[in-house]
């Protein structure tokens, strides 16, 4: 463990020398956030809570596998368990960083595996205040990444890189990331719409360490302008499990193997 | 009766299962009522629909197996009593390659919204029609499904014993065309063999492109007058059928593209000279989806078919029969708007026929209560000639109503 922690200090070495760019950072934090391990297995519990606090229910487990290196491409599968009119539905992602991903969902009301557009990105997640993108991450060449600060969240070093998106699609105007130093997780988010207001607010709640790898284990994203918020919990989290490509296929989105699902 | 024997037989099944198995029971409970908005019946009454239902589903796994029962207790208002059914029961069986499935089972082919190419399985046409929710539109074969997973394709082959064909409309709740209203003396004859289906699918180039084989019968029912100039009975059969097609879909543009063709081969009738055996087909379809902002997205849809044997179909038809056009062309909108946290959801399916003005009209506005309640109220409207697909239905417009409650 020991021999780790110092190939892992000799490895930041450098990075601490030269200057950071806002882009290498949030490169950086892409990878810690999105990409760690080969795969990655997780129960969502997501909560849905509204401003006079009534609350919804969505579950599901969540399956990554990486193709390759960090900001390579992915592939998404997601089970769900709740609500009841959702359960048992699948839905499957191939996710591409430079394209648009291809997206698959299985209705088992009628038994049907359906192709669907996808090429929305502000489009919520299962309702949440989430994005696509923030579930799943937004292409790093889509804005232009400046570091404008360093700052404490809690104990923690971090970077502020402010990301203003270069295009109109983004759901936000600019936004604020606060990353980590030590690990590049990103334990804050504030999010402006387009008239400058603020708009969105992620933080990181709890961070476990998974094999090795920090992981935001508890994560809310709270609409500041509707008051409306998502408390997302992860359980039985875990990494590098042998998740093989054909689980992303057809034929398990129509029947998912119990022992990758449950 | 069936009922019964069917889910002896799943127990049966699960016997060996049981000792290991998770098993998992959910379900739900609820009321569907739909009422006439134009006028009654045939049998005088203001109502398509209206039941209580309640279903039960059970689901145990245990190592490569899996066995479900989904099995509805339900009561008709409107003269049918007791509608139970087995709506599935299967075990099924995963290796490393192959999977089979065996027992009742619902099987969707194809890409089409509404639009049957390829899916050449049992429809419920009435659920459609009356206002019930979507997984009501399928009806389960009893069949084998074997799956095989070479790495060069996948593989679905599907052998049902016994045909099951399709829930048309029942004559009492909708206005049907009827060439020979006055002929009371009926009877209907079922094959007495199977059929099977062939699936074969892979990935081109980023596209999903399958192919279909099909051979079997019509769905739904051809009638024939025992004498065409003086008739006293009238028979109503399946006619033999094979179906040959293809489908493709992946990404276009913004959205996704969807293309489907098939040859409807009428075995029973290549010449197309019996008039009570439809014409050999080919039916193409051309689909665009897309999501133009966050939470509403548009479905387009282009489907037509093609009669073969036009001459003689035109020679073979009786006088004072309706003509069909030899190429039927139809467009179909779909536009979902979800609301609310995808609590509420606005949607709107139409379907028109250019070549002979048909249409159907199904708006609908779906609600989650809470992750336990939904209500669903939407209308179904149809129109123009009376023997058209919908145009038959055009006094049978009607608003429908679904509550349900999940556990």
């Amino acid at each position: 463990m020991k021999r780790w922690w110092m190939l892992f200090a000799v490895a930041l070495l450098p990075l601490q020398a030269l200057a950071l760019s806002g882009e290498e950072a949030m490169k950086k934090s892409q990878a810690a956030f999105l990409y760690p391990g080969k795969d990655f297995k997780t129960r969502v519990m997501m909560k849905l809570i509204n401003k006079d606090g009534q609350e919804r229910v969505r579950e599901l487990t969540m399956l990554r596998k990486n193709a390759g290196e960090p900001g390579g491409d992915q592939k998404y599968f997601m089970y769900f368990f709740q609500p009841a009119d959702v359960k048992d539905m699948s839905f499957m992602i191939y996710k591409y960083p430079a394209k648009d991903d291809d997206r698959w969902l299985f209705i088992p009301a009628i038994n049907m595996v359906k192709r669907i557009a996808a090429q929305d990105k502000r489009s919520s997640f299962v309702g949440s205040d989430f994005t696509y993108e923030d579930v799943s991450g937004r292409d790093i060449e889509d804005d232009n990444h400046v570091i404008e600060r360093e700052e404490k969240v809690g104990n923690r070093d971090c970077y502020v890189v402010k990301s203003t998106p270069k295009g109109t699609d983004a759901d936000f105007g600019h936004k604020f990331t606060w990353v980590d130093k030590a690990n590049f997780l990103p334990l804050k988010e504030e999010q402006y719409d387009k008239r400058g207001n603020r708009y969105k607010l992620f933080s990181a709640d709890e961070v476990a360490n998974i094999k090795g790898f920090p992981t935001p284990v508890k994560r809310t994203m709270k609409n500041l302008q509707t008051g409306h918020r998502t408390e997302v919990t992860y359980v039985k989290t875990d990494y590098d499990l042998g998740i093989e490509d054909s689980l992303f296929s057809e034929r398990y989105l129509r029947q998912p193997p119990r022992k990758w699902v449950d | 009766m069936l009922l019964r024997s069917a889910a002896f037989c799943f127990i049966a099944m699960l016997a060996p299962l049981a000792a290991r198995a998770e098993l998992a029971l959910s379900g739900f409970v609820q009321q569907n009522t739909a009422f006439n908005t134009v006028a009654a019946n045939p049998d005088g009454r203001r109502y398509k629909w209206m039941e209580e239902r309640a279903q039960i589903k059970l689901d145990a796994t245990g190592g490569a197996w899996r066995a479900l029962a989904k099995g509805d207790l339900a009561y008709d208002h409107l003269g049918r009593g007791n509608e139970s059914e087995l709506r599935e029961g299967y075990v099924d069986y995963a290796a490393g390659n192959w999977d089979m499935r065996v027992g009742r089972q619902v099987i969707t082919w194809g890409l089409g919204d509404l639009v049957f190419v390829n899916d050449v399985f049992p429809k419920d046409h009435e659920a459609l029609f009356a206002g019930r929710p979507m997984e009501y539109l399928k009806r389960g074969v009893d069949a084998l499904k074997l799956g095989a997973y070479p790495a060069f394709g996948s593989f679905e082959l599907v052998v049902s014993p016994g045909f099951r064909e399709s829930r048309i409309p029942d004559a009492q709740r909708f206005r049907l065309y009827d060439p020979m209203p006055a002929l009371t003396n009926r009877e209907t004859l079922k094959p007495n063999q199977g059929d099977v289906g062939l699936r074969a699918y892979r990935d081109v180039a980023g596209y999903d492109a399958a192919l279909y084989l099909y051979r079997g019968f019509q769905r739904t029912p051809s009638m024939r007058p025992d004498s065409r100039t003086a008739p006293t009975k009238i028979t109503f059969f399946y006619p033999e059928l094979s179906v040959y097609g293809a489908s493709l879909s992946g990404r276009a543009g913004e959205g996704v593209v969807s293309l489907e063709a098939a040859y409807y081969d009428s075995r029973q009738d290549r010449a197309g000279s019996d008039f009570a055996v439809p014409n050999s087909q080919t039916r193409l379809l051309a689909g665009y989806q897309i999501q133009p902002v966050e939470d509403f997205s548009l479905g387009f849809q282009y489907y037509a078919e093609l009669m073969h044997d036009y001459a003689a179909y035109l020679a073979a038809q009786p006088a004072g029969f309706p003509i069909d056009k030899r190429w039927n062309h139809t467009l179909t909108l779909r536009a979902t708007q979800m609301l609310m946290h995808q609590t509420l959801r606005l949607s709107l399916y139409a379907s028109y026929n250019t070549s002979n003005g048909d249409h159907f009209i199904n708006p609908e506005l779906r609600y989650s209560f809470t992750d336990r309640v939904w209500g669903a109220i939407g209308a179904n409207f149809f129109g123009d000639k009376p023997w058209g697909q919908f145009g038959q239905l055009s006094r049978d417009d009607n608003m429908y109503l679904q509550v349900r409650y999940e556990f």
